[in-house]
């Protein structure tokens, strides 16, 4: 071509260089406002003598939280009680995220089954949980544990070294022992190989059509491989036992009725969508598609394995990935039933450091953090089940 | 608790907006828009809330409403706003609220870093402890190990995080945002105790499915000076609000009423001639109507009537004056000179 053509066409008519013109501009802009934004910020604070900056956090907490994964005490910072909170909305999540992804599955499963009792249970399930604000449902399982639950002196004991009350369940745990240490070991290693004997399996079948038992295999490594390593290891039985001393009971651990209320009621609301999710998914995959399976032999939960579900996934996962969102995202309603969850304990924070702005950008940017991160690993898990166009 | 959420956004988004909240003038901002807009608690049962009709009722809601005489001279010319422990400064901070009557502690804290100014306290008050009878505790001291019903956001959390480090015990905090929540959880038993200011315990009590059950333990663990506050910065507007309740311990202690002050009025006492701007002066130097502490007293009443009418021995609370009686009585209640 001829490079003078092009030289002359001025660069306010070239829609390349006026497409990058346009987005620096735009980017000026929200540069721009952010500036001033920020600035007239720290302005009005300043003049109000509002303290300003992150500082706080390396000061003396001086509250105490309820729950705690790591060691806590109100001597400690208020960086390490954020953490803290963190650490807490992230277990209430993600066991919220499994039992929600297990419970919806089943759910959905049931709402399409043959069994018209079991497809109309299912049915009702998803409207009413679906239709009854999450709030609402917290207030009524905290409620329900500690109205129904006696007190600690009174505890229930349905087995030896478990005590029920309304102050959580509380069970006995093996006393320290180096065994369990090996034990752990071991249970990677099992599902180390476990991963490597289903890649080799699937080889040979691919190359030779013998099949090989990887589920039932791995299952007996998993299990196995850490008993017996606990076994040759000296076979450790001595356990802490809860004991009722004063107002509580001292040892083993304990599940908070808070804990416990916000994660049902989160999972059984979030499973309705889930149900609902995967029904579509199931739904979307052709009748002909399952007939064409069953018709060259394959039993139903082969049809189910190798043929429905690889395509319904498609449909699931980007809406599932929502949901898990919604849920991380609903966690934050813990503070109305008394979860110390990261919301509650920023909250607190910023009551005692009266640094509102920065509490609420941290509040901003753990959720916006926890969004990105299960958005991406859902994306990647997305990208990997896709069925390969050829 | 949807309210407190959708709070804080709104009002650190307010805050960072507004490009001018008034700091000085709100005198004449309230003048303009023709009513104070007062931050009260909303839930605490004779300090702000609302009786079966609708009415706000409280030792707080009437501080707010002498303030109100004072201006226009009307006490009815509030509004009120609920706020929770969480949302409260912000809320004045942020302009939302010109003056905040809502049982706040006046501390070093919040009177320097928060950009906030307390006025005279309008309550003594001091954190103590609930217990069900049943329980057997006499003393705080015999709390170890408990599990303790707490209001989050409020000097509440740390003073009792303070009292067991102090006395080496442990605790494990139950928070629960909602005082009719909260109380629900103290009551079905999920807590060995429930810890607030000794003035909300008795409230908290007063609505307990069977009040005598329950015991207010002997200790007091802490100084709660539960003050009025306004923006810091605005010194004329401080001084209203500072001296509509001083006006009302005043007229305590010159033994004017709601019901005698129009009598008051023909007074000899050059005291009580200048309390209630017969000799003119003081309105003149608070930028007020020189009938202003005759229309706090005409219309809300003086400090005695409104703690009897709110909080009193005729009262579900009960409490008696303690520290919050005149000076002249062995109490904390001492206003300075009107003159």
């Amino acid at each position: 071509m001829k490079g003078t053509a092009q030289e002359k066409i001025p660069f306010f008519r070239d829609p390349d260089k006026l497409a990058v013109f346009y987005q620096a501009l735009t980017a000026l802009g929200v540069a721009l406002l952010a500036y001033y934004l920020i600035g007239n910020t720290l302005a009005n604070l300043e003049r109000q003598n509002i303290a300003t900056g992150f500082d706080f956090l390396g000061r003396e907490a001086s509250f105490e939280i309820g729950e705690s994964l790591i060691a806590y005490s109100a001597a400690n910072t208020y960086g390490r009680a954020l953490v803290v909170g963190i650490l807490n909305t992230l277990v209430v999540s993600f066991v919220g995220i499994v039992l929600t992804v297990i419970l919806g599955t089943l759910l959905g499963i049931a709402r399409l089954s043959g069994n018209w009792l079991l497809a109309r249970l299912s049915a009702f399930y998803i409207e009413v949980f679906q239709d009854i604000p999450i709030l609402l449902q917290l207030f009524f399982w905290y409620a329900f544990f500690y109205e129904l639950l006696p007190g600690p002196r009174q505890a229930l004991q349905p087995f030896a070294g478990v005590f029920l009350c309304n102050r959580g369940l509380i069970f006995a745990v093996p006393e320290a022992h180096p065994a369990f240490a090996y034990a752990g070991i071991a249970l990677l290693l099992a599902c180390l190989a476990t991963v490597i004997l289903k890649k080799w399996a699937a080889r040979r079948q691919e190359a030779s059509g013998r099949y090989f038992p990887v589920l039932q295999t791995g299952v007996a490594l998993i299990l196995g491989l850490p008993a017996l390593t606990w076994f040759v290891a000296g076979a450790p039985t001595a356990m802490v036992t809860p004991v009722l001393s004063g107002f509580n009971f001292k040892g083993g651990v304990s599940i908070s009725p808070e804990f416990t209320a916000l994660l049902l009621g989160l999972v059984l609301y979030t499973s309705a969508f889930v149900a609902e999710v995967v029904r579509a998914g199931i739904q979307s995959v052709g009748k002909g598609q399952r007939e064409a399976a069953m018709s060259i032999g394959l039993r139903p939960s082969k049809v189910l394995n190798l043929v429905i579900l690889p395509q319904a996934l498609r449909v699931i996962v980007p809406p599932l990935t929502s949901q898990m969102l919604n849920l991380t995202k609903n966690s934050s309603l813990a503070v109305a039933i008394g979860y110390p969850d990261f919301v509650s304990v920023a909250g607190t924070t910023i009551n005692q450091t009266g640094q509102a702005i920065e509490g609420v950008a941290l509040i901003m940017a753990v959720y916006l953090f926890f969004s990105l991160a299960t958005s991406a690993l859902m994306n990647w898990y997305n990208k990997k089940i896709a069925i390969v166009e050829r | 608790m949807a309210r407190v959420q959708r709070m804080v956004p709104a009002v650190v988004t307010a805050l960072c907006l507004t490009a001018g909240v008034a700091v000085a003038g709100t005198l004449d901002d309230v003048k303009g828009k023709g009513f104070v807009q007062a931050g009260v608690n909303g839930e605490l049962f004779g300090f702000g809330k609302p009786d079966e009709k609708g009415v706000w009722k409280g030792l707080d809601v009437d501080t707010a409403r002498a303030v109100a005489a004072a201006i226009f001279g009307d006490a009815e010319k509030v509004k009120f706003t609920p706020l929770t422990a969480k949302t409260r400064f912000t809320a004045l901070q942020s302009g939302e609220v010109d003056v905040l009557t809502r049982n706040a502690t006046q501390t070093l804290g919040r009177d320097t870093e928060l950009g906030l100014d307390f006025v005279q306290v309008n309550y003594y008050d001091g954190q103590g402890f609930l217990v069900p009878n049943k329980l057997g505790v006499k003393s705080a001291k015999e709390l170890d190990g408990a599990s303790v019903c707490v209001l989050p956001g409020t000097t509440t959390e740390q003073n009792l995080a303070d009292y067991f480090r102090q006395n080496k015990m442990t605790m494990k905090p139950v928070v629960i945002e909602s005082n009719a929540e909260l109380a629900k959880a103290f009551f079905a038993g999920r807590c060995d105790c429930l810890t607030s200011d000794a003035s909300q315990l008795a409230g908290i009590r007063a609505v307990a499915p069977n009040p005598t059950d329950y015991a207010i333990l002997p200790e007091i663990i802490s100084k709660e000076p539960l003050a009025p506050a306004v923006r810091h910065g605005d010194n004329q507007w401080k001084d209203i609000v500072n001296y509509a309740v001083l006006a009302m311990i005043e007229a305590e202690e010159l033994g004017i009423t709601s019901k005698n002050v129009d009598e008051m009025t023909a007074s000899a006492d050059p005291r009580i001639q200048r309390f209630l701007g017969v000799t003119p002066g003081n309105g003149k130097a608070l930028g007020l109507d020189e009938k202003w502490a005759y229309n706090i007293v005409k219309q809300v009443g003086n400090y005695s009537e409104v703690f009897e009418r709110n909080v009193g021995a005729a009262t579900p609370l009960m409490l008696k004056r303690g520290l919050n009686a005149l000076w002249t009585s062995g109490g904390l209640m001492y206003s300075p000179p009107f003159k």
